[in-house]
């Protein structure tokens, strides 16, 4: 996976709380490879009527190259399916705004690039009049932890831990295999602290 | 002296491998639980050549997309390739497979418990939110994406922050007809959806210790409805008492040092929580939601609010979900006809569950259409030992093999467009039991007594004269 610092693209709002992951991708999409593409995916039955047409007044289908979603409290609530994010990331979103996330969400959000920046109500509030059915370009600053929009600089908040994984772009698996021998002592200082925790055999 | 600390510190403290500078911990998993949901993460391991840490510590189980009927023949191609990758990926890696006819196979939050691999002082993942329901034993246990998943597989660890302590404290006696869904969907409308964001929920009081595992299981299974990606409870007799004798847990003397052990793990007099919550449950009357939010939800003999009076923030949600649901503002819940109902899934598709409902269907007729799957095929053969299937048959409800089946949808059990569906799963959101879907959740018994009504109902007068 890539990383990235810096990021300015078409910013839109779709204000609507709590977005979960089954809007964000209903179930029945979710058995596709993910080398097919998510992005058509992305809030479907929000998007399009029971015959597969595009509802014409929804934001998405109105605006198009949109990198940056601005949403509303508790996106990605629900549950831990990373298609969610797939679809978001696949569908070219690069970072979604909100005043809060799903705790699973997000962290699904970093594994994939996908930055999930939280901003205060206000600032929130701002975004939503700015942006709505008006998108505008917006521009993220990620080692500063803020964005530009119409010449106006915020802050969003974001877990430090989270920046540097994506600014860096780092494989929590490569990573953590640096720590083999850390995890060996601590697996055997398990097995004789609490040998109970191995499952019992049967037949 | 130590400080007093809560069960989650030392749940978290036996399980951290290291911390780094940024305050992330990598943690030690006991158990991995995987699902036909995993393909995304098992792909990820074959692009990179890496094979499963420890095979002996990880599950497979075939739930998600299990079907309910005619299991030898299973018609959707999707749905044959979905279960043929977990079983081809299990085989590939050497796992324990609980597959379609394995008299063990159940949704895997039923499953663990029920074998005895889920147990306190455990690290629990599994790659579906519902993992919280293990949290019932007094075990970390959380649910994790996909990436995620790929990392606990090639490396038996999981990195993750710590989170805030939260304690929901309830006391006072539940009322007839009143249970641990009824809690849960109560604290989740008092708190919201986003109530314990970032919190580890431990739940305490003498209500939760009147619990059976079952209760606790299903109070753990709906925290992450209120945001919490953990729930538990302390392991106690109850505790104990469920896992004696189960396959995978220890047995004999080992089981006595392990319940020493286990024993130790409750929070510390004096521990301090980030959050504290106090409920009393005497209070709580049995609860549907209304709305397309678990925290839309409201007493049975409520109304359905109007958005015009409501917090301003809560409003337009509030809006938009009576929009989607086909209800008015200031409607009565109790009497709103059901075209079908649900009983099932890993919140409410436990033996308890089912006796629940078949007390209040017993006897009884069902005017609507209606699917019981069973949380596993262990829970299904007991109930059939019990008589409890055909109390349901008997009602005109369908009697069905195990596995998520309406909770999601996947295996091809779903509710019809705009149809209303009385269900004692865990999220009413959207489309979650197909597209259009009116879901209304509610305990067990609640949706027994609306299969009896054909409408949502006070399900206490069908419990008169029964013994719980
Ligand atoms: S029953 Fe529903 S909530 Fe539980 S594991 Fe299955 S899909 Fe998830």
């Amino acid at each position: 996976m890539a990383g990235w610092s810096k990021h300015t693209g078409r910013a839109l709002a779709l204000a609507v709380d709590n977005i979960d992951t089954d809007q964000l991708i209903p179930a029945r999409f979710m058995s596709v490879p993910r080398s097919d593409g998510y992005g058509g995916y992305l809030l479907h039955d929000m998007r399009r009527n029971a015959d597969e047409e595009l509802h014409p007044d929804f934001p998405l289908n109105r605006h198009e190259d949109i990198s940056i979603l601005v949403a509303g409290q508790n996106f990605g609530s629900g549950s831990s399916r990373e298609a969610a994010v797939y679809a978001l990331v696949d569908a070219g979103i690069r970072a979604v705004i909100a005043p809060s996330f799903g705790d699973i969400f997000a962290n699904n959000a970093i594994n994939n690039g996908l930055l999930p920046a939280r901003v205060s109500n206000s600032t929130h509030e701002r975004l939503i009049q700015t942006l709505t059915d008006a998108p505008a370009e917006l521009s993220v600053d990620l080692p500063e932890g803020r964005f530009t929009l119409e010449g106006r600089t915020e802050k969003f908040e974001l877990d430090e831990g989270w920046r540097v994984k994506l600014i860096n772009g780092w494989d929590d698996i490569d990573l953590t295999q640096q720590h083999a021998q850390t995890i060996r002592a601590h697996r055997h200082h398990r097995s004789q602290t609490a040998p109970w925790a191995w499952p019992a055999l049967c037949e | 002296m130590t400080a007093p600390r809560t069960m989650l510190d030392k749940l978290w403290a036996s399980h951290e491998v290291l911390r780094r500078d940024d305050g992330v911990s990598l943690l030690w998993v006991d158990r991995h639980l995987v699902h036909e949901g995993s393909h995304h993460a098992f792909a990820k391991l074959a692009e990179r050549g890496l094979h499963v840490a420890e095979p002996d510590l990880t599950f497979a189980v075939v739930d998600h997309y299990a079907p309910t009927r005619d299991r030898g023949r299973i018609s959707d191609p999707k749905i044959a390739r979905m279960i043929q990758t977990l079983r081809n990926n299990a085989a590939r890696h050497n796992l324990r497979i609980f597959d379609l006819d394995d008299p063990t196979q159940g949704i895997v939050h039923v499953v663990g418990p029920e074998l005895g691999l889920t147990l306190p002082g455990l690290l629990i993942n599994c790659g579906d939110s519902h993992t919280s329901t293990h949290g019932a034993f007094g075990a970390l246990a959380f649910g994790i994406g996909a990436t995620e998943v790929a990392h606990v597989l090639a490396t038996q660890t999981v990195w993750q922050r710590k989170p805030k302590a939260m304690r929901i404290t309830l006391n006072g006696q539940l009322g007839p007809g009143v249970s641990a869904k009824d809690i849960a969907l109560n604290w989740i409308a008092m708190l919201g959806t986003g109530g314990a964001q970032g919190h580890a929920v431990e739940y305490a009081g003498q209500t939760v210790r009147d619990l059976s595992m079952e209760g606790r299981m299903t109070l753990c299974n709906l925290s992450i409805e209120g945001g919490a990606r953990f729930g538990m409870v302390a392991p106690d007799e109850v505790t104990f008492a469920y896992l004696e004798n189960r396959e995978h847990a220890p047995n004999g003397p080992d089981f006595e040092a392990a319940c020493r052990t286990w024993q130790k793990l409750t929070t510390d007099e004096g521990a301090v929580f980030n959050s504290d919550v106090a409920l009393d449950a005497s209070g709580i009357a049995p609860t549907v939601t209304w709305g397309t939010s678990p925290e839309q939800a409201l007493p049975v003999s409520a109304s359905i609010p109007n958005p015009d009076v409501m917090d301003p923030a809560k409003a337009n949600a509030a809006r938009d979900a009576l929009d989607y649901m086909g209800l008015a503002a200031g409607r009565a819940l109790d009497g709103i006809p059901v075209d079908q109902v649900f009983i099932g899934s890993c919140t409410n598709g436990r033996i308890e569950d089912l006796r629940e409902a078949a007390l209040v269907l017993s006897g009884r007729g069902a005017k609507v259409p209606g699917l019981v799957s069973p949380g596993s095929a262990r829970v299904k053969a007991q109930a059939e030992a019990e008589g409890l299937d055909r109390v349901f048959t008997d009602a005109g409800l369908e009697w069905a093999a195990s596995g998520c089946s309406m909770c999601v949808g996947m295996n091809g059990d779903l509710v019809g467009e705009g149809k209303r569906c009385a269900s004692s799963t865990n999220r009413n959101f959207r489309g979650r039991q197909g597209r259009g879907a009116r879901t209304h959740l509610m305990s067990p018994a609640m949706v027994a007594a609306a299969a009896v009504t054909g409408t949502i109902t006070d399900v206490r007068p069908f419990l008169q004269g029964r013994a719980a």
